[in-house]
């Protein structure tokens, strides 16, 4: 076992994790932070993205291992003081959830790209979008929350 | 799906990586971005006893001008390539295969050096760097190598490199004037592995190509050069569809649930009438 530091959504966390632990069951299992859903576990369907150190990555192709000395941030750190994000409350407003599993991971690879991007077009939000599975919305609300939350910041 | 057991080291330099590997034997595996490594792992098609995990090694991660080439440490991230103005003025064949990689997230992680080392046949950065007569550099405890691309990769996930030996970076020859460039895939959707990739890159004199190189990628295990015979010719609709029908002549791709090896051969001859045709486009218009 090897123990990392990490702090996760603002808060110090010292654990002890075998080398093989996925992030993605870090995250859900000794965290308890279930809002990151795990779908495919290839990196294909998008559901686990997180960001680390900024970055939005998929956590399932990551090991919690790698990760001691980093700053973690899953979708329970967005709405801080339960106040929705801007990209959240376009997601409501939109319609651009219906049964939420792939939410989570859409939502924080879009604040990375709204961090990096302060208009993207809705070519670069649908190719966003081909990263993360979603069986419901048939994503154009997704694209028009996203395009929303980045005109309200413009 | 979950990996099996493997003993982890993170390597604090390069030269620790190269001791690492040495010492965990031929089961050992460096660990880069991860993006098609830990998918192998989660599904237990590789088992590895030992992974070297490279990301914190420091200086291999910069992407950096070189004589009239832009080298790229192994570690630098595909996701940089993307905000990289030396890539996109220096490197526009480069720039223009980078969106094809993978997605938006799994560019954020995944690294040039890895893919160049992992070697899918039908991954985008190989086909580039075969396309521009680009260099790999490697490094063992032996010592440094520095080998053409071309002749790095050997078929299907399988390359030069030995037992113990990393790719440290790879060199990209920049444009110059006359030289025009193009990169076409189709997938089925985006991000997907590619069904087909040609890239073209040529050089235009008085109107007549002097140079000319044309890689074609998925279609076969390894970027293939094919000789599209431009040499001396105006790029016009009748030399690209010449160019087409030997592109098609020089593959026979493996039929997949998804296509036909009759479809891939008719793509593979799309694709390179596309890739000429604009390479020709871009050369003319760099030149005016």
């Amino acid at each position: 076992m090897n123990e990392i530091t990490v702090t996760v959504n603002g808060r110090h966390r010292r654990e002890l994790v075998e080398p093989r632990l996925l992030l993605s069951d870090f995250i859900r299992h000794t965290l308890g932070l279930t809002g990151t859903h795990v779908g495919c576990e290839h990196g294909v369907c998008g559901a686990c993205t997180v960001r680390l150190d900024g970055v939005a990555v998929r956590s399932c192709l990551v090991f919690a291992v790698q990760v001691d000395g980093a700053e973690l941030e899953t979708v329970e750190g967005l709405a801080g003081g339960g106040e929705l994000t801007p990209l959240q409350a376009a997601f409501r407003e939109a319609h651009a959830l219906q049964c939420g599993f792939c939410t989570p991971g859409i939502l924080m690879a879009a604040a990375d790209l709204l961090d990096r991007d302060e208009a993207p077009s809705r070519a670069e939000i649908t190719e966003l979008l081909s990263g993360h599975l979603c069986r419901c919305t048939g994503y154009e609300p997704i694209v028009d929350a996203i395009a929303a939350a980045s005109e309200g910041k413009a | 799906m979950k990996p099996a057991l493997f003993e982890y080291r993170r390597a604090e330099s390069l030269d620790n990586a190269l001791e690492l590997l040495e010492e965990g034997g031929v089961d050992a595996k460096p660990l880069a971005g991860g993006q098609s490594l830990v998918p192998l792992l989660n599904m237990r098609f590789l088992r590895p006893s030992r992974l070297v995990d490279l990301n914190g090694i420091e200086g291999l991660d910069r992407i950096e001008r070189e004589n009239g080439s832009v080298r790229l440490g192994a570690l630098v991230r595909q996701s940089a390539l993307d905000r990289s103005p030396l890539v996109r003025e220096r490197c526009p064949l480069l720039a223009e295969c980078v969106p094809h990689i993978g997605h938006f997230v799994t560019r954020n992680r995944g690294t040039v050096g890895g893919s160049i080392a992992h070697a899918d046949g039908g991954a985008e950065l190989p086909v580039a760097l075969v396309a521009l007569g680009g260099t790999v550099v490697t490094q063992s405890r032996s010592g440094r190598r520095q080998l053409p691309a071309q002749e790095f990769f050997v078929t299907h996930f399988t390359t030069a490199l030995e037992p113990g030996e990393l790719v440290i970076h790879t060199t990209w020859p920049g444009a110059s004037s006359g030289w025009g460039y193009a990169f076409e895939e189709l997938a089925q959707r985006h991000g997907d592995f590619a069904l087909a990739i040609a890239a073209c890159a040529l050089r235009v004199e008085e109107g007549r190509v002097a140079e000319a190189r044309l890689c074609l990628g998925a279609v076969t295990d390894r970027p293939t050069l094919v000789d599209v015979r431009l040499a001396g010719r105006p790029v016009d609709a009748e030399a690209a569809r010449e160019a087409a029908e030997s592109a098609r002549a020089a593959v026979e791709p493996v039929a997949t649930m998804h296509a036909s090896t009759e479809y891939l051969r008719h793509l593979t001859g799309v694709l390179t009438e596309r890739a000429v045709l604009r390479a020709g486009r871009n050369a003319a218009e760099v030149a005016a």
